[in-house]
């Protein structure tokens, strides 16, 4: 048996076993964890049936709730007796239900955990309706009536659904009035408050200055008063919204018969779930994921979608390649080509390599001590002193994050850039300097362009660390929610300065400090999952690059 | 061991190593003066001096290590590349000095043209890496590019080859052809002096053949110097011919009397195939 079994050992078998189990490992985890992401990510989107049922709580009370399923468990009945509930005689396992029945603003809760033994009559009206709306999260029952300017218009029973058009279109109506509403809003009166915000700090640099040119100021006040004008104008406009905005409200009422007037201008969307075709609610499905990455979010990011954070993490992570990426390639190229290897440049290369080594969260308060504080209190003082004591570049932003993940990524691509150049031939270095060219046109003409696809790999590593990294940004610049986006209308644009979201930050945010979190698990992995697409679209992107130039650059076989 | 014996031992051997072929009549394009060079310690280049004629192709032969890539590297000083190498002696090439002050190295490597032992083309188009030169010197011109390119290809017998795909990369081409794109690339630029370090060495026979044919055509238009470890092959190109041994030259002189007629022991053993 021994000799047989070191005969078996010395075929090699065991170790291809080793290997190949290995990998087997790698797979399963990858696939398992992405299997998650979607099932649970992509499972929320789906337009639940809503299922009525009567409760009967332990006192004897019959109660109508009207909601989702959302989770079925089996559980003993020890621990239900133990939580001080009635368990029926003669029972050892029980079936629980997690029901989503919404209506926060009137049963404290939007989740309810009911015992299946308690619950009967369990159908599905076709007329109940689910309703998203802006405030206390939805609402599950059925429409009543519609009130025009506090008047009752139409009127229709529970079980009907004459007004199911009409409602549409009043919802239409609003929603048109709020776009219109928030275009002024965001894009006019924003426009005009950075003018203003502009007018104040050139008087403020003028006092600064000492100067007193008197036509400058008046001519200053005088844009000041056409600003003003302009946004009285604005703002007269935008109360001229309001009224008809609010003008109609939805009269419904919930499973247990609570009638609830809900206005027009806090609805979001209105469904009936139990009365769709499939391909409608395919069509539900994807609208609710489109909402979902390209909308902001809202209820303390529990709920709405998550595109501030989409646009910061992908925002980040380019203006982060673009630093990383130039300062990366040229220290290695004095490294590599031009330095005197000596233990100096040896020294150095440990250093850098220790450098990939240090925890992210030193990088985090390294970039809030000297980027933010030193660099942009510095930048503040010289170029922004009007606006002190706001800082301007002084406060945790997106460059300052860019700069700071860029720094920590730079070891990568330092790496990578030297072990490119490194694997050049020496034989086409010289044909180049044998034709009269100097080592700069050399390095300029061959030598980079064959290493370039080393260089891009070192961006591929560099990007797919900087997009999953979490704990610096919360120092330099990510914020739960941030007030604009990095890019708008006013000039100049780009707005580096301003704090941003980040997918990252985003889950830990909604998955650990939200107020509701059977509202937000979902929400968790949807943003994870949508993270992972995220990092995984930048990763493709820049391997297609890196086998593009290899292509172009395939070396000599030699 | 016993058989390198004799080369080191007798100092009364040294007046002979500087014997020289009847060149009187021939112009002289590179003299080689008591020229000794160093890597580190190590000496692999001996008071080596030469005089080696305008637009006559002169081979180096002698066995592996005996300093003649060594010497043809330092003609367009490629062995500045190499740490810690160093030299005594001159070396003239029309009369100046290449190690002096203020050479300029870029410009004396287009005049000396240089062709390694493995082909070395750039990862481009063919037309660019015969433009590579001329592009590095500043000329952009089309006409004036397409014009040199199209008499460098010809020149290095690649153009019928080739005129249909300048702009596929060079590396599809065979290890021939690529070996005469880097003949032309060299060529493209208008040296002076074309340096062969072991061109054919490692090609097939056809293509070795063309290269040899390719030697005799250019060598009316350059002063041709060529290394080799193939001694038929420097007999049939060269008109003259210095046996390197040791790092030094055993014997220079006229490529026919060299093989036929060598005055030392040394040359007619190794070219008699008793040893390298």
């Amino acid at each position: 048996m021994y000799n047989s079994l070191q005969q078996w050992f010395r075929t090699g078998q065991p170790w291809i076993w080793l290997n190949a189990g290995a990998v087997t490992i790698s797979l399963l985890l990858v696939i398992g964890l992405m299997g998650i992401l979607l099932v649970r990510g992509l499972g929320h989107f789906w337009p639940a049936p809503l299922q009525l049922v009567t409760y009967t709580d332990p006192q004897g009370e019959e109660l109508q709730l009207l909601g989702i399923r959302v989770e079925r468990q089996q559980v003993t009945a020890d621990q239900i007796r133990n939580a001080g509930l009635p368990v029926p005689p003669g029972v050892d396992l029980l079936q629980r239900q997690l029901i989503k029945v919404g209506n926060r603003d009137l049963y404290g809760l939007d989740f309810r955990w009911v015992l299946e033994y308690q619950l009967s009559n369990l159908h599905h009206p076709r007329h109940a309706v689910v309703i998203q709306r802006s405030e206390w999260g939805n609402f599950h029952g059925f429409i009543r009536g519609i009130q025009e300017g506090g008047l009752l218009i139409a009127e229709q029973q529970p079980d009907e659904n004459r007004l199911w058009d009409e409602v549409q279109l009043r919802l239409q109506r609003v929603q048109l009035l709020q776009r219109k509403m928030r275009q002024l809003e965001q894009r006019d009166i924003s426009a005009i408050n950075h003018q203003l915000e502009r007018l104040r700090l050139a008087e403020r640099r003028m006092a600064l200055r000492g100067q007193t040119d008197a036509t400058r100021l008046a001519a200053l006040q005088l844009e000041r008063r056409n600003l003003q004008a302009e946004y009285q104008r604005l703002e007269q406009q935008l109360l001229a919204i309001h009224q008809p905005l609010a003008r109609d409200s939805l009269l419904v009422q919930t499973a247990d018969g609570q009638q609830l007037l809900l206005p027009f201008r806090n609805l979001v969307s209105i469904h009936q779930p139990n009365n769709l075709s499939l391909l409608q609610k395919i069509r539900l499905y994807l609208l609710n994921l489109w909402a979902f990455v390209s909308e902001g979010p809202r209820e303390a990011n529990t709920e709405g979608g998550i595109f501030p954070a989409l646009f910061g993490t992908v925002m980040m992570v380019l203006i982060m390649s673009v630093m990383v990426a130039p300062m990366g390639v040229v220290a290695a190229i004095y490294l590599h080509e031009y330095a005197r290897q000596n233990w100096l440049t040896r020294s150095i290369r440990i250093a850098v390599n220790n450098l990939a080594g240090v925890p992210s969260i030193v990088y985090g308060v390294f970039g809030l001590g000297f980027f933010v504080y030193f660099v942009g209190g510095g930048l503040d003082r010289i170029f922004f002193p009007e606006a002190l004591p706001a800082p301007t570049f002084g406060t945790p932003g997106l460059l300052w994050a860019s700069l700071t993940l860029a720094l920590l990524t730079l070891p990568v691509v330092i790496v990578a850039t030297e072990e490119g150049l490194s694997r050049i031939p020496r034989s086409v270095r010289e044909g180049s300097l044998a034709l009269g060219a100097t080592q700069a046109e050399t390095l300029w003409r061959v030598v980079l362009p064959m290493a370039s696809p080393a260089m891009m790999t070192g961006v591929i590593l560099a990007v797919a660390r900087a997009a999953g990294e979490v704990a610096p940004l919360m120092l330099v610049g990510v914020v739960k929610l941030a007030p604009s986006l990095p890019v708008d209308l006013n000039a100049p644009y780009v707005h580096l300065e301003r704090k941003f979201m980040h997918l990252g930050f985003h889950i830990y945010d909604v998955g650990f400090q939200s107020p509701n979190i059977e509202a937000a698990r979902p929400l968790v992995y949807a943003t994870a999952l949508l993270l992972v697409l995220v990092i995984l679209v930048l990763n493709l992107t820049a391997i297609a690059l890196r086998n593009h130039l290899r292509e172009k650059y395939r070396a000599l076989d030699m | 061991m016993n058989k390198f014996s004799d080369t080191s031992s007798s100092s009364s051997r040294r007046p002979l190593h500087r014997q020289m072929p009847d060149i009187t009549q021939e112009k002289v394009c590179i003299q080689v003066q008591d020229f000794s060079l160093f890597y580190g310690k190590v000496p692999a280049l001996q008071q080596v001096n030469l005089d080696i004629p305008c637009q006559r192709v002169t081979a180096f032969i002698g066995p592996s290590g005996c300093g003649k890539s060594s010497l043809i590297r330092t003609f367009n000083r490629m062995n500045d590349l190499v740490e810690n190498a160093s030299h005594q002696g001159r070396i003239l090439i029309d009369g100046e000095d290449i190690h002096a002050r203020g050479v300029d190295v870029p410009d004396l490597r287009r005049r000396v043209g240089m062709v390694f032992q493995k082909p070395n083309p750039f990862p481009k188009s063919i037309y660019e890496n015969v433009a590579y030169g001329l592009r590095v010197q500043g000329i952009n011109n089309k006409r004036l590019l397409d014009e040199t390119i199209e008499w460098a290809l010809r020149s290095a017998a690649l153009w019928d080859e080739t005129r249909d795909r300048l702009h596929e990369s060079a590396l599809e081409l065979s290890g021939g052809q690529q070996q005469r794109l880097v003949i032309a690339r060299t060529i493209a630029v208008k040296p002076e002096i074309l340096l062969l370090d072991e061109p054919a060495s490692s090609l097939d026979p056809i293509s070795t053949l063309k290269i040899e044919e390719l030697i005799h055509e250019l060598k009316n238009r350059f002063t041709i110097v060529i290394v080799t470890h193939n001694m038929q092959q420097a007999a049939r190109v060269s008109d003259y011919t210095a046996f390197m041994y040791m790092g030094e030259v055993v014997e220079f002189d006229n490529t026919e009397r060299l093989f036929t007629n060598p005055a030392h022991k040394q040359t007619e053993d190794y070219i008699t195939g008793r040893y390298g």
